[in-house]
């Protein structure tokens, strides 16, 4: 594993919201303009909202829009008794001001250059990192295969779905397989499982390649059981890089 | 300056008063980890204190056991903007570790060694005094793998990536010597009441 040299998050900035666009019941993009420096895909960003009192409040976001675009695209979860994430789904708007750092992270990355055959695993919305990478993938077109494993609950909670479903359709170098937790499949190649290790192996066989890196964001529980089950399936615990989120409120 | 109509939700004035700046309390228990939990086999388990590549002394699992134990209760951070209140931890501290094996600390600095190839440095000053112990059980039970265990450093006075899980040894080294996250943007020493999150943070 190359370690890059490692670049220092600037200091707080504002940013602008320039929209929020809602993509599931549960999930918003929101869109901002800011100064900041390029990020790399994987990268999240620290969000500061102040409150007229001077209270403040911090969480981390991941970045879904690929590096080298205009702007920076959030993906936002409405969590219960979320404070920070309740204002981006009730109150922001439009024209509004938050405070932002980063980009951060120079392990749950990855380059062009990083090369393949990439193996990326998402939980719910632990889709967002990884949708950065899929959008730098495909605004390059290497050849580098690309197998994107989604589990949501239902195929109506899958963020950036005709996104993907497009990607594939255009790019043969990428596949996407979709497995629904709590509603029925859609797809003859989808899957309405949870993610063991014996529909891992299935996965791995069906794209009949050894991954060089495998990405697995989302729930701890839901990492957990990937993992182990990758690491059963003989893929390197040394080219697994997980992403787990929980805690937060 | 304000964010338009955010209001927020405050702690209460006991709870923030233990809020390092930038924090929020969980309830839970968020695991953070660069990859999958390795699984310790306690029949090979060791631990070992080495100065550069030079071992000075090792445990097994069965006589790590048999050690002093010390316990802490306190409160713990994470630089993911995470605080956990009141968690309680017993372990080995490090005063102990180095008083046992009759170890006087070649230098100032070391690193913090991981089955899983993680590493993190600190200073050895942060160890001692009674401010850190590798712990071998939470909440009085054994330390659950995806929480570090079998056993894991504890310096709970910084960000909580300096609390290697998985910890297989101590290396004391020649100079500050960056470590996993040292390397990828995070800071050097880590204090979350000055909020050394990145480098270059003051």
């Amino acid at each position: 594993m190359t370690v890059q040299p490692s670049v220092a998050p600037a200091r707080w900035q504002e940013a602008v919201i320039e929209r929020i666009v809602p993509q599931t019941p549960r999930v918003v993009s929101v869109f901002l303009r800011s100064g900041l420096q390029a990020h790399l895909a994987g990268q999240h960003l620290d969000v500061r909202l102040t409150a007229p009192d001077g209270y403040q409040a911090q969480r981390s976001y991941s970045i879904a829009s690929a590096p080298g675009t205009q702007g920076i695209e959030l993906a936002v979860e409405r969590l219960e008794q979320g404070e920070v994430s309740a204002f981006f789904h009730e109150v922001a708007r439009a024209g509004d001001t938050i405070e932002v750092r980063g980009p951060i992270g120079g392990h749950f990355v990855w380059r062009i250059e990083d090369g393949g055959p990439v193996l990326l695993i998402a939980g719910g919305s632990g889709i967002v990192p990884l949708m950065a990478m899929v959008r730098a993938w495909s605004a390059a077109q290497p050849n580098t295969p690309v197998l994107l494993v989604y589990s949501a609950r239902t195929w109506e909670e899958l963020v950036f779905r005709d996104e993907l479903l497009d990607t594939q359709a255009h790019q043969p170098d990428f596949s996407v397989v979709v497995t629904t937790t709590r509603g029925p499949r859609r797809r003859s190649e989808d899957l309405d499982r949870r993610l063991d290790r014996s529909l891992l192996r299935e996965l791995l066989t069906r794209w009949g390649r050894v991954p060089r890196h495998v990405y697995v964001c989302g729930s701890n529980v839901f990492v957990e059981a990937v993992t182990a089950g990758l690491v059963l399936e003989a893929v390197p615990a040394g080219r697994i890089r997980t992403e787990r989120f929980g805690g937060e409120n | 300056m304000a964010t338009r109509g955010f209001s927020g939700r405050r702690p209460s004035q006991d709870v923030a008063l233990r809020l390092p700046p930038g924090q929020y309390r969980t309830e839970d228990f968020p695991v953070l980890a660069k990859g999958p939990t390795p699984r310790a086999d306690l029949a090979t388990w060791k631990f070992t204190i080495s100065d550069a590549a030079r071992p000075l002394a090792s445990w097994t699992w069965a006589q790590f056991e048999a050690l002093p134990r010390t316990i802490w209760r306190g409160d713990i951070h994470c630089v993911t903007k995470w605080s956990k209140l009141d968690t309680t931890w017993s372990g080995v501290s490090i005063d102990d570790l180095f008083q046992v094996a009759g170890i006087a600390p070649p230098s100032g600095y070391l690193l913090a060694e991981s089955y899983d190839d993680y590493d993190t440095n600190l200073p050895v000053a942060d160890l001692l005094g009674a401010k850190a112990m590798i712990a071998t059980r939470f909440a009085d039970a054994p330390l659950e793998p995806e929480h570090g265990g079998p056993a894991r450093l504890l310096v709970p006075h910084l960000y909580f990536w300096k609390s290697a899980k998985w910890i297989k040894g101590l290396r004391f080294t020649a100079q500050d010597q960056a470590g996993f996250w040292e390397l990828r943007g995070y800071h050097m020493y880590g204090d979350p009441w000055r909020e050394q999150r990145y480098t270059n943070d003051p």
